[in-house]
């Protein structure tokens, strides 16, 4: 298999802008065109990524300089876009290029948030509906899968999707660098707001037990309490409350501080100085700034929390460097695979196998056996031979016949029975 | 005898620098080496200490080298049991240093026997008080470590500036709860210590109790070790204060370990 027979055209988040990719994201109601891709000149296995950031159609075609010219028409087809602006819009990879690009965008080199885990599970998505729909064969199956196998490795062996890059994963994370395990732990709403709010839903996704929402209007409190299983209590029910509560997050709309150092000061001591983790996401802020001043008490506001994630992304982008070695390791091997994916190299690793079988089986045999006259030996090695021989006989033609139907299958069934590509993916 | 002395000690410093190394690259394999590392280390430092009591005749705790070295085993076996129960993350990192700069010290501290054991000294309770005292140190130095960590991760949260260590130590929670089990560990076996130090002296000189300054010095050390484990367990001491004051009562532990060899 020529390893030019892979190609990628696609567009995304950097390529294009949001109303072109919406032209032509195939929206997942109405099908993906399986079947247009299949009737191609030329294609015989294909596959479509579509998700918001990009639109990624992968092909294995047996003529790929035709079938790139139909391919940009193809992507753009129901759009008003002139071919100017096709160049401009779309990117088109083949050979080792595109498998570099595939690799990438699996382990989500190439999305927009650096190491977001979402890309991978939509690249399993696409990959299952075009196998669905039998549009994968050998190349793009071992492909596919590869791109998987590598995201996995890039994951564990860099930090890639190591820290947080948003506000309220930032603040989850640092909850339990102070607390550990979340599970026993209360958290209490002050004010409503989308931050506040979807800081606390990560927190309950990550064990946190209870709730607590104070606002200045108790039925506001109530309302909100109720969508997440919590108690509501009224804003001069906060101190007192203060006792139960390990993480606070506050977000009201006040002109004036709602918490203050000599408020807390005393709780602490009653909440035999267990941490307190105050979240500060209003604007102007409602703690007291002196409050992390106290023992035990940890402040953040929303500044602190966004140069933590300006700090996560930074590392982030570090780590994704050793990850495009990785890459870089990964389609070298990919297209060593590909090279032997022809009838003439598989014949010769499957004979090569038999010799190697042969010559170490003889070596055994004949060391167990004393006086072995160099006749015998050589009858010994002339029988082994021959059960090689005859035993891949039949494999042989069968990879030699011209029947009809996927090459690449035949050639990837006899590599996977006889164990020739030694890593399994 | 020499030669598997030096032999350990170098293992502890390669072990060492092996965890240093991982700490700033966390390089897995690196780790796995220090690990199997510290494991040889304790193995062949116990094998030392044995042989020393075979050959003197006597525990091993009669010069400052002997001492030191064998609260550095207390320690390194402290260490292990400790990570055979649970895992605290980058433990290692800051154990070994302690142990190599115990060993450091052993290695250059007198040979000499500072004190003759008459034979009315050397009963079976010298090994047992010596083996519990120092297992207690061991346990101790494990809840120094503890709140070296806990002191620097806790700075790092609270002035929000993020460095080597937030991401490598684990949670505060952890580290606080490393230093309770570190007291309730040490403490009990301090205790147990004193009670077996004096059954020992009751034997040797026929008192339990005869105030010389090394007996007066365990005392102010159980004692400060008894008022933190009281704070910790009914005043709410805990974390930062607890990690301050385990490593204040080390301190003192330390002084009185010195003394307890002459």
């Amino acid at each position: 298999m020529q390893v030019d027979n892979i190609i990628i055209l696609g567009v995304n988040h950097k390529t294009a802008p949001v109303a072109i990719r919406e032209q032509l994201a195939f929206s997942g109601d109405s099908g993906l065109p399986f079947s247009d891709l299949m009737a191609m000149e030329g294609v015989t296995e294909c596959c479509i990524l579509s998700t918001c950031n990009r639109v990624e159609i992968i092909v294995v075609s047996r003529d790929p300089a035709r079938t790139t010219q139909l391919l940009r028409p193809f992507l753009f087809g129901k759009s008003a876009v002139n071919d100017q602006e096709f160049e401009k819009y779309s990117y088109l990879y083949q050979g080792e290029e595109a498998i570099t690009h595939l690799f990438r965008v699996g382990a989500s080199l190439d999305s927009m948030i650096v190491g977001e885990p979402q890309i991978l599970g939509q690249l399993k998505q696409a990959y299952k509906a075009s196998a669905d729909n039998n549009c994968t064969g050998a190349i793009l199956n071992r492909f596919l899968h590869k791109s998987f196998s590598v995201a996995k490795r890039i994951r564990t062996e860099t930090n890639i999707g190591g820290s947080a890059v948003s506000i309220s994963y930032a603040a989850v994370e640092l909850a339990k660098k102070i607390f550990g395990e979340l599970q026993d732990k209360t958290v209490m709403l002050v004010g409503a707001g989308e931050m506040a709010e979807l800081a606390a839903e990560h927190l309950i996704t990550q064990g946190i037990s209870q709730v607590v929402v104070v606002n200045r209007t108790f039925e506001n409190a109530v309302k909100l309490a109720r969508r997440f299983n919590g108690k509501a209590a009224g804003l001069d029910d906060l101190i007192p409350q203060l006792e139960n509560v390990d993480i606070l997050i506050s977000s009201t709309g006040a002109t004036d501080l709602v918490l203050r150092h000599e408020d807390v000061k005393p709780v602490m001591n009653r909440r035999m100085n267990r941490p307190l983790f105050l979240i500060d996401i209003a604007m102007p802020r409602d703690l007291d700034a002196k409050l992390n001043k106290l023992d035990n008490v940890y402040l953040y506001d929303i500044d602190d929390l966004t140069q933590v994630v300006d700090i996560n992304k930074a590392e982030r982008d570090k780590e994704a460097g050793r990850g495009e070695r990785i890459v870089v390791e990964e389609t070298m091997k990919f297209t060593q695979w590909l090279a032997g994916m022809e009838v003439t190299p598989t014949i010769v690793a499957l004979r090569r196998k038999a010799e190697g079988i042969c010559r170490t089986e003889i070596e055994r045999t004949a060391g167990n056996i004393k006086d072995l006259s160099p006749k015998q030996e050589k009858a010994i090695e002339k029988m082994a031979g021959a059960i090689a021989n005859k035993l891949l006989h039949d494999p042989i033609t069968y990879l030699k016949a011209d029947q009809p139907g996927d090459k690449g299958e035949k050639l990837a069934l006899i590599r996977q029975l006889f164990g020739l590509d030694d890593d399994r993916a | 005898m020499k030669l598997l002395f030096q032999l350990t000690f170098l293992i502890y410093i390669f072990v060492t620098l092996a965890y240093l190394v991982y700490f700033v690259n966390q390089n897995k394999r690196v780790r796995t080496l220090a690990r199997y590392g510290m494991l040889v280390a304790a193995v062949g430092h116990l094998l030392y200490t044995m042989i020393r009591y075979l050959e003197a005749g006597h525990t091993p705790i009669t010069s400052l080298h002997e001492t030191i070295s064998f609260s550095a085993l207390a320690v390194t076996w402290g260490y292990l049991s400790f990570r055979w129960r649970y895992q605290v993350k980058n433990f290692g990192v800051f154990v070994s240093p302690l142990i190599t700069t115990l060993m450091i010290v052993a290695a250059f501290a007198p040979q000499g026997t500072t004190r003759e054991l008459t034979p009315e000294l050397q009963s079976i309770w010298l090994p047992i008080h010596a083996g519990i005292s120092l297992l207690a140190y061991g346990f101790l130095a494990l809840a120094f470590c503890g709140g070296v960590m806990y002191l620097l991760q806790e700075r790092e949260i609270k002035n929000k500036r993020f460095g080597l260590f937030y991401s490598r130590l684990p949670s505060l929670e952890a580290l606080d709860r490393l230093n309770r089990h570190g007291l309730s560990a040490g403490f009990p076996l301090m205790t147990l210590g004193i009670i077996t130090g004096m059954i020992w002296t009751k034997q040797g000189s026929g008192a339990y109790w005869q105030w010389d300054p090394k007996e007066t010095l365990s005392l102010i050390t159980w004692l400060v070790y008894a008022a933190i484990i009281h704070q910790r367990f009914t005043l709410g001491w805990r974390r930062r204060r607890a990690a301050i004051m385990v490593i204040l009562g080390f301190g003192i532990a330390l002084v009185t370990l010195y003394f307890a060899s002459y």
